[in-house]
C-alpha cells in the first residue's frame, strides 16, 4: 500500500519532468534576415516599450495611452518601415522581461531605456545609440548623501532589477547593500517608505521621478555612460538597418532634437 | 537543461532558498498559532470575540496577499516603523494563511458530534477539560488534511516576498534570470528547490493522518 501511493508519487513526478524537459527545446532561435518582410505580413511594428517610466514610456490612467521618448521614436521607426506612424502595438515590458519577450518573438524590438552592454550583445543585436544617459542617484531632499562619493557599505540603493546600474553601483562601491524590485515605479515607493537612501539608474529616468515628486532630487554628476540602444532579435540585420536608417533620417532633418526637446526639456547635448 | 545555471549561482540560490524556508517556517508557526486564536474566538460563547474573529477572517481572507504585504511594507513607514521586506513579507503571510488555518481548526472543532460535549459537561468535566480531553482529539484529526493544504500553500505563497524585495528564492532567481539571459532554466530549477520543500511536507502529513486514524 504504502509503496504504491509513493510509486505512484514518484511517476507523476517523473511525467512532469519530461514535459518540462521538452519544453526547453522551444527556444526560438532561428536567425532570419527577412524580419522586416514579416512585419509587413504582419502589418504592424509590435514593440516593447515601458509602461511606467515617466518622459521615456508612461501609461496615462486617464487616457489610457502611452507617451513618452521611447513612443516618438518607436513611431518614426513604424512610419519609416510600413509608411504609417499608427501601424504599431505598444507592448509593456519591463528590465526583467524585454529580452525573454523579444526572444520569445512577443515583441519585434524593444525600445525601453535599455543600455547597450557587451554582455546583452550576445543575447540581442542594438541600433545605434539613440539616446545618451549616464547614471545618478536620486534622493530625498536634503539627504546626506550629495553624490556617489557619499555612498559607503552602509548606504542602502534601490534599484530594478536586471538593470546596468545595480551592477554598476556595485562595482564602484564595494560591500554596498542594494534592495532590487521589479520596478522603478515600487522602488521609488520603497524609497519613499524610507526602505533605503537613494535609488539609482539613468538620471533621465530619475528626472522624471523627480518631476513627479519634487520632495526629491537628483544628486551629483552622472558616474556612467549609457548610451541606449534599440534591440532585435539577434540576426535581423535587415531591421537593425532600417533602424539605423530611421535614426540618421531624423537626427539629418531636426525631428530628433524637437523629440528630445519635447520630453528632456532641453537640447541633446552633442 | 542547463545546470551551469544552477552550479554557477548555486550559492545564490541557497541563500534565496534559505531564506524561504525560514520564511515559511516562522509564518507557519506564526499562523498556526494565530489561527488557532482566531478559531478560539470565533466558537467563544463571548459575542465580542466571536464578531471580532468573524470579521479579522472575512476581512484577511478576501483580500488578495500581496496586499496584506503591501500594507505591512509599505504601510509600516506611514507609522513611523521601517519593516524590512524579509519581515514584512513573512509577518503578511503568517496573517494571511492564519484566517484560513482560523477556518479549518474551526471546521474541525464543530465536525464533532454535538453529543460528545454533552456527554463529557454531564460527567462532570467542565468545558476547558472537555474541549482538552475530548473534543481537540477528535477535531485534530478532521483538520490535518485541510492544515496541510494550508501550510503548503504557504511555503508557494512566500515568493511573494520577492516583490518586497525579501531575499527569497524567488527574488534571486529573478537577479540569476536577468544575469543569465536563461529565464526558463533559472525558473526549472527554482521549481524543483519548491517541490524538494512541499513533496515531502505533503508526503508526511499523509503518513501522520493514517498513523493519527489507526489510533481510534
Amino acid at each position: 500500500m504504502k509503496m504504491s501511493k509513493l510509486g505512484k508519487l514518484l511517476s507523476v513526478m517523473m511525467v512532469v519532468s519530461l514535459l518540462v524537459l521538452a519544453g526547453c527545446g522551444n527556444k526560438n532561435n532561428s536567425a532570419s534576415s527577412d524580419a522586416i518582410s514579416k512585419i509587413k505580413e504582419h502589418g504592424k511594428l509590435v514593440v516593447g516599450v515601458k509602461f511606467d517610466t515617466k518622459l521615456f514610456g508612461l501609461k496615462d490612467p486617464a487616457s489610457g495611452n502611452v507617451e513618452g521618448f521611447d513612443i516618438d521614436i518607436s513611431k518614426a521607426i513604424a512610419k519609416h518601415i510600413l509608411g504609417d506612424e499608427n501601424a504599431i502595438e505598444l507592448k509593456e515590458v519591463t528590465s526583467k522581461t524585454r529580452i525573454p519577450m523579444l526572444n520569445n518573438g512577443e515583441i519585434d524590438m524593444i525600445v525601453a531605456t535599455m543600455t547597450i552592454t557587451e554582455e546583452r550583445k550576445k543575447e540581442v543585436d542594438f541600433s545605434d545609440v539613440y539616446f545618451q544617459a549616464g547614471q545618478s542617484l536620486l534622493v530625498k531632499k536634503g539627504s546626506p548623501i550629495t553624490g556617489i562619493q557619499d555612498a559607503t557599505k552602509d548606504t542602502t540603493i534601490l534599484g530594478s532589477k536586471g538593470s546596468t546600474s545595480i551592477k554598476n553601483i556595485k562595482e564602484k562601491v564595494e560591500g554596498i547593500k542594494v534592495l532590487e524590485f521589479d520596478n522603478y515605479q515600487d522602488a521609488f515607493s520603497a524609497l519613499k517608505a524610507g526602505k533605503g537612501d537613494a535609488l539609482t539608474t539613468d538620471d533621465a529616468i530619475l528626472y522624471g521621478m523627480a518631476a513627479q515628486d519634487p520632495g526629491y532630487e537628483v544628486v551629483g554628476e552622472p558616474f556612467t555612460d549609457e548610451p541606449y540602444g534599440i534591440a532585435m532579435q539577434k540576426g535581423n540585420t535587415d531591421v537593425v538597418k532600417a533602424v539605423n536608417d530611421t535614426l540618421a533620417e531624423l537626427k539629418a532633418n531636426g525631428e530628433y532634437d524637437k523629440i528630445y526637446e519635447k520630453w528632456i526639456g532641453k537640447a541633446p547635448t552633442k | 537543461m542547463d545546470f551551469s545555471i544552477l552550479t554557477g549561482n548555486f550559492d545564490i540560490y541557497m541563500e534565496g532558498f534559505y531564506n524561504t524556508i525560514l520564511s515559511s517556517v516562522i509564518a507557519l508557526v506564526g499562523s498556526f498559532l494565530l489561527g488557532a486564536l482566531i478559531a478560539v474566538f470565533r466558537i467563544s460563547s463571548v459575542r465580542g470575540l466571536r464578531w471580532f474573529g468573524a470579521g479579522f477572517v472575512e476581512f484577511v481572507r478576501n483580500i488578495p496577499l500581496l496586499l496584506v504585504v503591501f500594507v505591512f511594507y509599505y504601510g509600516s513607514s506611514a507609522l513611523g516603523l521601517s519593516i524590512e521586506g524579509f519581515a514584512a513579507g513573512t509577518i503578511g503571510l503568517a496573517v494571511y494563511t492564519s484566517a484560513f488555518i482560523a477556518e479549518a481548526i474551526r471546521a474541525g472543532i464543530m465536525a464533532v458530534p454535538k453529543g460528545q460535549m454533552e456527554a463529557a459537561r454531564s460527567s462532570g468535566l467542565n468545558y476547558i477539560q472537555t474541549m482538552v480531553h475530548i473534543i481537540l482529539p477528535q477535531a485534530i484529526k478532521l483538520v490535518i488534511p485541510p492544515l496541510g493544504n494550508q501550510f503548503i500553500n504557504l511555503i508557494k505563497n512566500s515568493s511573494v516576498l520577492t516583490l518586497v524585495a525579501g531575499m527569497d528564492l524567488m527574488y534571486f532567481a529573478d537577479i540569476i534570470s536577468t544575469d543569465t539571459y536563461r529565464t526558463f532554466d533559472t525558473y526549472i530549477f527554482v521549481a524543483i528547490f519548491y517541490l524538494v520543500l512541499t513533496v515531502p511536507l505533503s508526503y508526511g502529513i499523509r503518513v501522520w493522518e493514517r498513523r493519527l486514524q489507526r489510533k481510534y
